[in-house]
């Protein structure tokens, strides 16, 4: 089935089967590898992405619920070489060790910040309790966050 | 995990899925958010040949506030887990309904989950059956033969079982408000990985101006294969005024002669432990509530 969704403000149409999930169709046909899969059941966050500006796991949606969406990924937050101040962040306070968690994290965070922009540490915890970090501990995750909120506050 | 094949339509509208699932018959499945029906289909406990994708009709959507006197609300079956969080109109008719849909999952999870698609699921251990159970809230359905309303009392029937017939839709879940001297709780002992509910209780009560219990429901998910009211621990306080005693005191009966699920998790008496414990929470919380109004 043909399908179109608008990836990082590009609209781009796909021919694919029924049954191709989004984050498949976002890494094989999109070439867009920095959503990354996990645990392929809706409980890692690995995957994350943006769907119309909300925070989903594309392990559990399939490319044709996707369709006439905007889907952002992590390849779209930057802008050119100017860091999205998440970005910024996870890097200034060593908000990953691995990395293979840090994508699906942005991105729910983004959309946390979006609704609260001056979040409590308790409301981050809260906010990314769907994203698994097996390496950080997660302080420096909830300090990046918070700090990244506060740059998009100036 | 890739779910097997199957074919996908997104009927534009709910004659038009209805009439696809008349078509499809057996071999079609409803789907909702996708948040309990892919997880099954990628792990082929599921294989459906046909998917009819109902997002975006009109009829599943929306949350109003109902017709009639009463001033309840009325919400769409597509209504996600978030948007109901969210609803400070479900809040101020359902306080309970709004702290279940904000105790599934994770953020993600409810952005995309529905009502309606979890209702349908009816999942042994999800958090809406204890809800809808004590809010007494009416289902309507649509079907070949037209419409019909199933209440929440008859509408589970086992685990992962319903009382929907073959080619019938969700369209919506009608709530009554809260009485004026009435509130509801929902709390649970979450599984520490899934976040489902290992015991979760919803309670629903109203106080006439003596501070007496004029009505009580009590909903318990997570203990039995089907969410269940637990009519003993409303018997127990109807009628009276009830204090922290009286309510632990008969809350205690709420897990009493339940044949309750049992794993390496949670064995079946530890569950009915846990729901005379968070019985007794949910409904002092909800008489504080009611109290405090």
């Amino acid at each position: 089935m043909e399908i179109n969704i608008s990836i990082n403000g590009e609209s781009r149409t796909f021919d694919v089967e029924p049954r191709t999930l989004l984050v498949h169709l976002l890494r094989d046909d999109a070439g867009l590898t920095g959503t990354h899969i996990a645990c392929e059941t809706s409980i890692c966050g690995a995957c994350t992405v943006l769907m119309d500006g909300k925070a989903v796991k594309s392990c559990t949606v399939l490319a044709a619920q996707a369709d006439g969406c905007a889907v952002t990924t992590i390849e779209g937050l930057a802008n050119g070489d100017q860091l999205h101040p998440l970005q910024e962040q996870f890097w200034e306070k060593h908000g990953l060790q691995c990395g293979f968690c840090t994508p699906g994290m942005i991105l729910t965070a983004n959309q946390l910040i979006a609704s609260n922009s001056n979040p409590t540490d308790e409301e981050i915890r809260h906010g990314i309790e769907g994203n698994i970090c097996r390496c950080t501990g997660y302080q420096n995750i909830v300090d990046a966050i918070s700090a990244a909120a506060a740059q998009m506050r100036e | 995990m890739i779910p097997a094949s199957f074919d996908y339509v997104r009927p534009q509208s709910l004659e038009d899925a209805l009439a696809q699932l008349r078509e499809h018959g057996e071999d079609a499945r409803v789907l909702a958010g996708g948040h309990s029906l892919l997880p099954v289909m990628k792990a082929r406990l599921a294989d459906p040949g046909v998917l009819i994708d109902v997002a975006g009709l009109e009829d599943l959507s929306g949350i109003s506030e109902s017709e009639g006197s009463e001033g309840g609300v009325r919400i769409g079956a597509m209504t996600t887990h978030a948007e109901i969080e969210a609803s400070s109109l479900v809040r101020g008719k359902c306080y309970s309904l709004v702290e279940a849909a904000g105790a599934i999952g994770d953020v993600q999870v409810r952005n995309r989950g529905t009502l309606g698609g979890s209702l349908a699921h009816a999942d042994p251990a999800a958090d809406y059956p204890a809800v809808v159970l004590a809010a007494g809230a009416e289902i309507t359905v649509v079907g070949a033969d037209g419409e019909r309303v199933i209440g929440a009392d008859d509408f589970f029937t086992g685990a992962y079982e319903t009382a929907l017939r073959a080619g019938e839709i969700i369209t919506s879940v009608r709530i009554r408000a809260s009485a004026v001297r009435g509130s509801s709780a929902y709390l649970k002992a979450a599984q520490q990985a899934s976040g489902f509910a290992v015991c979760g209780v919803a309670a629903r009560l109203a106080l006439d101006g003596n501070g007496v219990v004029a009505s009580i429901r009590v909903g318990v998910t997570g203990v039995a294969a089907t969410a269940y009211r637990a009519t003993s621990v409303e018997n127990a306080l109807m009628g009276s005024a009830p204090s922290a005693e009286s309510i632990r005191k008969a809350a205690a009966g709420a897990g009493e002669g339940v044949d309750a699920l049992d794993d390496f998790y949670a064995g079946a008496d530890f569950r009915r432990h846990l729901a005379g414990v968070y019985t007794a929470r949910a409904i002092g919380k909800a008489w504080i509530r009611a109290t405090g109004k």
